[in-house]
């Protein structure tokens, strides 16, 4: 690996993980509950990608697999969270 | 990793660009999601991520192994497909959550429901 | 045929994610998938409430690569946007739109078209599936906004899936 894709690699890591500050910051802040869930949401969002990116980074199948059930549980999570703030239970 | 392993130089700018451009339009995804003042002015910057971004990391992580390992290895684009189906399902949600709650509380800045005979007039 | 593979589109897909996943052709990995390909759609038939009936497979193509233009154009505008908003806010409202498609499938597409493309948000569907509100984040003109978006997204809709 070249240092030129080894370097982008690192940029798109650290640009990352400033936008999960910035979204861990409106998870604190939140006025509402709502925007919790999307900020926790888009927070699963973003480790799915760096997960993919470090994929490509040590050149192993093994993250594809940590994306995929990353994706998998943040939509389970992301889905009761909300499905609980509609209606005050999870299941009807 | 196998360092002895020599890409062709265009591989590796295809695959630089893709990442780089990916982790910006998550990045302003993250920007809108605190910038923007409203709840459902907010709700459309997670879009950034889940659809542009995906796509790039994906389309990179193909580029790079099909190269790689000399052979097609498109597992990657399982990913914005499961995106494409879930993504949806919890946007919905979350908006008709957001339109819920604030009716509850009686915030002025939504409209009421579009349901005929569960509001009075039209 | 029709009892053995109530969903052949659903099998192929099925079959295609298999393969995929498992990043092999060998004998038994065809074997298997072909095997999940045939027994889900039947497992899963005491579930379906009603089958889908997809037509017009040229008009389907032609949709699904005008939303991938429309989700990256409106990608870019929805960046910019954000990326303005300090000295210009986006003019974001609720827009009713009426609806002609009552399909409930098609509905289904439409939603995932509409929260897929950055900038609309599918907010609420009447019951009677009569009217759709939704959210959009940047709005300059409502009439030709809702005239783009059924003539765009819900006319080849309908004709898909009537």
């Amino acid at each position: 690996m070249s240092p030129l894709l080894t370097n982008a690699i690192l940029l798109s890591l650290s640009l990352f993980t400033v936008a999960m500050i910035l979204t861990l910051i409106r998870l604190f802040k939140g006025p509402s509950a709502q925007d919790r869930v999307m900020a926790l949401d888009y927070q699963y969002l973003l480790a799915m990608l760096m997960m993919l990116v470090l994929g490509i980074r040590y050149a192993s199948d093994t993250y594809f697999e940590a994306a995929l059930l990353i994706a998998l549980f943040g939509f389970v999570g992301s889905f009761a969270l909300a499905k609980f703030l509609l209606r005050g239970e999870v299941i009807e | 990793m196998n360092s002895l392993h020599v890409l062709p130089f265009w591989v590796e700018v295809l695959t630089a660009v893709l990442l780089v451009s990916s982790s910006l339009f998550a990045l302003i995804g993250a920007l809108g999601l605190l910038r923007m003042k409203d709840f459902f002015q907010r709700m459309h910057s997670p879009a950034l991520a889940s659809t542009i971004g995906a796509w790039c990391v994906a389309l990179a992580s193909i580029v790079y192994f099909s190269v790689l390992k000399e052979g097609p290895v498109l597992h990657a684009w399982l990913i914005p497909i499961l995106l494409a189906i879930t993504v949806p399902v919890t946007t919905l949600l979350l908006a008709r959550t957001g339109l819920f709650r604030k009716r509850m509380a009686g915030d002025g800045d939504v409209p009421p429901e579009v349901s005929e005979g569960r509001h009075e007039g039209k | 045929m029709k009892r053995l593979f109530p969903a052949p589109l659903l099998s192929l897909s099925l079959w295609a994610l298999w393969l995929l996943l498992n990043l092999s052709l060998s004998a038994g990995n065809l074997i298997l998938g072909a095997l999940l390909g045939f027994l889900a759609p039947i497992m899963f038939a005491p579930l379906r409430p009603l089958p889908a009936r997809i037509g017009r497979p040229g008009v389907a193509l032609k949709l699904f690569f005008l939303v991938g233009r429309d989700v990256l154009i409106s990608n870019l505008a929805v960046a910019w946007g954000v990326l303005r908003a300090g000295h210009r806010p986006p003019r974001s409202t609720f827009v009713k739109v009426p609806l002609d498609l009552h399909d409930a499938h098609g509905l289904a597409a439409l939603a995932m078209i509409c929260t897929v493309v950055p900038g609309t948000v599918w907010s609420e569907l009447a019951l009677d599936r009569s009217v759709l509100l939704m959210h959009v984040f940047d709005l300059d003109d409502e009439a030709r906004f809702i005239e783009h978006f059924k003539s765009t997204y819900e006319r080849p809709l309908m004709e898909i899936f009537q």
